[in-house]
């Protein structure tokens, strides 16, 4: 899923000063679930943004919602009525969802309440770690099922480097060495061979260094699109 | 002796020297954080006659210093032979390239190739770190432009190939302890002709390191320079062995270390300990040289490679 982490308050209250109708629109799906986007946030934002500007003497209006996903146009449409009276819109859900916002409502400022910052998952509880950097040229069957693209710290193709000790890495402590693990998984699959193999430079024009990248389904597309 | 080893590839004196069978000494010679040739001018006339070839490090520790090649040809005309640096934190493949090609035109030689230090560890944290390839692949594209004549792309070179003498490093000391010697195996077939190592204290872990490259015949196709340095203080192993990446320091040393330090001995006793080392690496089989790293301390130099009876270096 895509995780997300709150803006600190004092940025959000920076960027909503100038709005006296404010709407805090949370989406129901990755930032829900990673604790920074959803109903229960909107609500505690909310409440926070009143508090604060009563603290301050000033009179504003913040109502709340929630939509199940940001990112579809579907799912927006009926947001229109909600914050169509708002002078700004202060969307907790991931960069995706806020553009989709700003693209769909043009008129109305929307703001971004949260930083959106991997794609990854919770490992424990309250713990979340990146695993997927969207390179677009998966490599996971050769590694054991680990990515170093997104786990090791240089993304190195033919880790472990020469700072791999005791199972974590040099440049963070509480950061396991990725190559490190990759090598106990190969080793456990009888797979250690695989590591001897020089992996040849990665071809990065699927990467994010060629962002904006598109996806077309041929068979789902209605119209035939210009260009 | 293996394949090859005699044809010589780049012509430097450190490669010739190799290649004929002589014991190696290279040493490092950091750049200044300043746009001074004279500070450079001032560490080769330090160290000249003291090693072969001196290392001119690429932003080490990933703090921003004058560039190793540009400082490598200063280090030339100062009549001393630089072994430029190049690391793959800074420049994508293009870049690396390009900067290649300048720096065989400026009469450089020997290339040490490395990822480089994490952006983390230096004076702009906040910089993107680049990593568009790693070493293994860097040594790659260097013998492949020196030998195939190709870019990475693949696209041929139809003007004058850059000719190095290709290095890599080797940590012996890095987890896990069992792929060490396997990943010296794939810089090699990768291309390295000649490998530094990480700096050595824990003798033991060499020796059973280079038991491994010898059981799989590596030793005989490239040339292991073993990594070594003085320490300055108890302060400075303090600091080895917890702050520096990859490094060991056995209790041993500490306790040396902290003891002379405590008598106000310290530099001598690290020098000392420098000493044992070099003595000691020297009888293993399949170490073709040394490697001196006094990082800042370049005055150590010449006091170490003299009484070690490395000194005057020979000539080829």
């Amino acid at each position: 899923m895509i995780v997300a982490a709150s803006k600190p308050f004092q940025e959000i209250k920076q960027m909503l000063s100038e709005f006296r109708k404010i709407c805090v629109l949370g989406c129901g799906s990755c930032v829900t679930i990673c604790h920074t986007g959803g109903e229960k946030q909107v609500a505690e934002l909310a409440a926070q943004l009143r508090l604060s500007a009563k603290l301050e003497g000033r009179q504003i209006e913040v109502k709340e919602d929630s939509t199940l996903r940001q990112c579809e146009w579907e799912f927006i449409d009926n947001i229109r009525e909600v914050i169509e009276d708002c002078d700004a819109v202060l969307s907790i859900a991931c960069g995706v969802g806020v553009q989709y916002m700003a693209e769909k409502f043009p008129k109305i400022r929307i703001f971004p309440g949260v930083n959106t910052t991997f794609m990854g998952g919770p490992t424990e509880q309250g713990i979340f770690w990146e695993r997927c950097a969207g390179c677009g040229n998966c490599i996971l069957a050769t590694t054991g099922g680990l990515c170093p693209v997104s786990r090791c710290a240089k993304s190195l193709m033919n880790g472990p480097c020469g700072g791999s000790q005791n199972g974590r890495c040099e440049v963070s402590q509480e950061t396991p060495c990725v190559w490190n693990q990759i090598y106990d998984q190969l080793d456990t699959q009888q797979l250690l061979k695989t590591m001897e193999t020089i992996v040849p430079p990665k071809d990065w024009t699927t990467g994010a260094e060629n962002h904006p990248r598109k996806m077309v389904l041929e068979h789902l597309v209605v119209k035939k699109q210009i260009n | 002796m293996i394949e090859n080893r005699s044809d010589i590839k780049s012509g430097s004196n450190l490669e010739k020297l190799l290649r004929s069978g002589k014991f190696a000494v290279t040493a490092e010679l950091g750049p200044p954080r300043g746009a001074d040739r004279s500070a450079i001018e001032k560490k080769a006339k330090i160290l000249k006659g003291y090693g072969d070839a001196f290392n001119i490090t690429d932003c080490q520790t990933a703090v921003v210093r004058m560039s190793s090649i540009a400082s490598g040809r200063i280090v030339l005309d100062a009549g001393v032979e630089p072994i430029i640096q190049m690391t793959c934190r800074d420049r994508n493949r293009i870049a690396i390239q390009s900067d290649l090609l300048g720096a065989a035109a400026l009469g450089l030689k020997n290339l040490l190739c490395l990822t480089g230090d994490h952006q983390k560890f230096g004076d702009h944290p906040m910089a993107k770190g680049v990593f568009d390839i790693d070493s293994v692949q860097l040594i790659q594209m260097v013998k492949t432009l020196r030998d195939e004549k190709r870019f990475q792309s693949g696209q041929e070179l139809k003007a004058s190939e850059p000719k190095f003498f290709i290095g890599a490093a080797e940590n012996p000391f890095a987890d896990p302890f069992k792929f060490r010697a396997v990943r010296l195996a794939k810089k090699i077939a990768a291309g390295a002709d000649f490998i530094q190592t990480q700096i050595i204290y824990n003798i033991k872990k060499f020796h059973e390191w280079m038991n491994m490259v010898a059981d799989m015949g590596l030793h005989e196709k490239v040339f292991i320079l073993a990594g070594v340095a003085p320490l300055k203080s108890a302060g400075m192993a303090k600091h080895m062995k917890h702050n520096v990446p990859g490094m060991d320091v056995p209790d041993e040393v500490m306790s040396r270390m902290t003891a002379a330090s405590a008598a106000k001995k310290g530099k001598e006793e690290g020098i000392k300990i420098c000493l044992e080392v070099i003595e000691q690496v020297r009888e293993i089989r399949g170490v073709a040289g040394v490697h001196v790293m006094a990082v800042e301390w370049e005055e150590a130099v010449p006091e170490i490679i003299q009484q070690a009876r490395l000194f005057p270096r020979p000539t080829v």
